[in-house]
């Protein structure tokens, strides 16, 4: 190339624009986490920056011996488990039939699904449905309600869509119906989106806060975001830990931090791993939706 | 496409009926679980929303309650004579303005320069990195948000004073929270919004940048220039999705960033129901203001898609 010269000044601009976008990405993590291994005096004299001081492993240890903590987090998981295998069995239940051209009924079944997801009733028409439901501070609302996303039916159909029509019909010809049809042809062929899917539904019952808020107040029931949020905008952990037994006072900023990244480490360790499916399914997703 | 088999057609329509159920009829079956949960979870809550035009009782039925006041309107008019509720719609609308106009040309302008990266496994590397923010939740954002910019302990005012400045009071203050928020907006989105900008470049002829570059353009120019416009037909579509949903409001942001004293602020839609809602029970008056929202956000979302169809895009309806 000829302008050699002024293309390296160019590229080393863009690298030092990409270091600052992974900094001020990674850094808010980093110095949380160094708080969290942080002794307390560290932290009241704000000594910490992206290093622990005085390291320990304290707040870890508190929290992980306080049942409601530990508790939770079993919770959660439990919740994400079995929430995600009931809305990828919901959603391919949904989207499969929908790919076939020739269903009567196809255009009309279709239409209903996609206005949910421009006109919905609301918050509380849907609180009083739950509650005449009685399903109200049960553990099925923190499932039920929110099991199955128009917007990942819609991905998955595309994606199913794309598997070729000839291969259904040649095992048609060999006399499978069509749940063979699925499960012999199609699901082997869907580990991407089944993948990209999973994780959508997954991180979205980790993370889920504001239908636990709403529609739970037995305390044994609360996922892990419901106790994080208590825990982080309390003004001193006392008020939400002391009512449990009691803490030592100069460890509540450490103990902030660690819960924090009890809730964030499970994230952290499973995305990167499913990046190259999620691509697809997020660029198909923002395509068709 | 023709159904091989079958050689159903020189049969009368009943017979072809029951030869098309013979064959279709377990798809019917796969449909019914998920047909029954829009039918319970997302219809029969649009029945619930006639509580917007009652006075809603307890011990009543949703049938049986009585009809409010002013022909059924009086808690639409009592809505808009809610000082918390105006305060809450001027919030939405303010805060979803500032998230477009800041949030919406970030990604692009990332993703032109993500394209421009040459190091391969750099660039992979920045993007896992950059698609991190989207995973969190908002509590976990609020929560390092709390302790990165906390008034006298958080690192950022930590540092500044070490630098011998003030300190900035960044969720403590009207102002200053709603720059926080939209910054946050910012740092949690930019890096998963340029994934569809990314996939829309890929798809540039590269010819177009070798022609460029035989003219002698520069970067920037064909940045410019080339990139730029290859993507110009995604920028219209999601700015017009965007622009559809600027009634929409979030629970979770506004909520876990809000504090008592920015809440003349931080006070949307979606808290607002909450709040005078499920906490103080007035159901007739946030139905009402649920009912209005989805309304008035339809109306947009169909304003929009007409706009996208009418610059020659595919429509998002």
């Amino acid at each position: 190339m000829v302008i050699s010269r002024k293309t390296k000044a160019g590229d080393w601009i863009i690298v030092l624009i990409c270091v600052t976008v992974v900094l001020a990405c990674l850094l808010p993590i980093v110095h949380i986490a160094a708080r969290s291994l942080s002794s307390s005096e560290a932290l009241i004299r704000s000594e910490v920056t992206l290093w622990p001081k005085g390291l320990n492993f304290d707040a870890y240890g508190y929290l992980l011996s306080d049942g409601k903590f530990t508790r939770a987090l079993w919770w959660t998981t439990l919740l994400t488990i079995v929430g995600t295998a009931l809305s990828m069995f919901m959603t391919t239940l949904c989207a499969y039939p929908l790919t076939y051209d020739k269903l009567k009924g196809r255009k009309v079944i279709n239409t209903l699904i996609i206005f949910t997801m421009f006109f919905n009733a609301g918050t509380i028409p849907t609180y009083l449905l739950l509650k005449d439901l009685a399903i109200l501070n049960k553990p099925a609302v923190l499932i039920l309600p929110y099991c199955l996303s128009v917007f990942n039916i819609i991905i998955m159909r595309s994606f199913l869509k794309e598997i070729p029509d000839s291969m259904r019909e040649s095992a048609e010809i060999d006399g499978a119906g069509p749940i063979r049809v699925l499960v012999s042809i199609y699901l082997p062929l869907s580990t991407p989106v089944i993948a990209t899917l999973s994780l959508f539904y997954a991180v979205g019952r980790w993370n889920g806060f504001s239908d636990a808020l709403m529609f739970m107040n037995v305390r044994e029931y609360f996922p892990i975001q419901l106790l994080l949020y208590n825990l982080i905008t309390a003004i001193s952990n006392i008020d939400v830990f002391t009512a449990e037994g009691g803490t030592a006072p100069g460890l509540s900023e450490a103990l902030k931090a660690a819960a924090i990244m009890f809730a964030t480490i499970p994230i952290l360790a499973v995305y990167p791993w499913l990046q190259r499916y999620f691509i697809a399914g997020a660029t198909l997703g923002a395509e068709k939706g | 496409m023709t159904a091989p088999a079958l050689p159903v057609s020189s049969r009368g329509p009943r017979q072809k009926l029951l030869a098309y159920l013979g064959r279709y009829w377990t798809l019917y079956m796969l449909l019914l679980l998920p047909l029954l949960y829009f039918a319970v979870f997302k219809y029969i809550p649009m029945l619930y929303v006639q509580i917007a035009f009652k006075k809603f009782s307890i011990v009543k039925s949703v049938w049986e309650m009585p009809w409010a006041n002013n022909h059924g309107f009086e808690y639409f008019i009592k809505a808009f004579a809610n000082r918390d509720f105006i305060l809450a719609l001027r919030n939405t609308i303010m805060l979803n303005l500032l998230d477009l106009i800041a949030g919406f040309p970030a990604p692009i302008a990332l993703a032109i320069v993500l394209n421009e990266l040459r190091f391969k496994r750099f660039k992979r590397l920045t993007q896992t990195i950059a698609y991190m923010p989207h995973f969190l939740s908002w509590i976990i954002i609020a929560g390092l948000a709390l302790q990165v910019f906390a008034p006298s302990t958080g690192l950022v005012n930590v540092l500044l004073g070490r630098m011998g400045l003030e300190p900035i009071p960044f969720l403590n203050d009207s102002a200053h929270w709603v720059a926080t928020y939209v910054f946050l907006g910012v740092w949690q989105s930019i890096g998963w919004n340029t994934i569809i900008y990314l996939a829309a470049i890929t798809a540039i002829n590269p010819e177009l940048y070798e022609a460029a570059a035989m003219d002698g353009a520069s970067r920037i120019r064909r940045m410019w220039s080339v990139t730029l416009p290859g993507i110009r037909s995604t920028i219209v579509v999601m700015l017009i999705i965007r622009l559809g949903y600027i009634l929409g409001s979030e629970f979770d942001r506004p909520y876990a960033l809000g504090n008592n004293l920015v809440k003349t602020v931080s006070n949307v839609i979606a808290t607002f129901v909450y709040i005078y809602g499920i906490r103080g029970l007035q159901f007739s008056l946030t139905t009402a203001v649920g009912l209005f929202q989805s309304v008035v956000g339809v109306v947009f979302l169909l304003v929009a898609d007409r706009f996208a169809k009418k610059f020659g895009e595919r429509g998002i309806v």
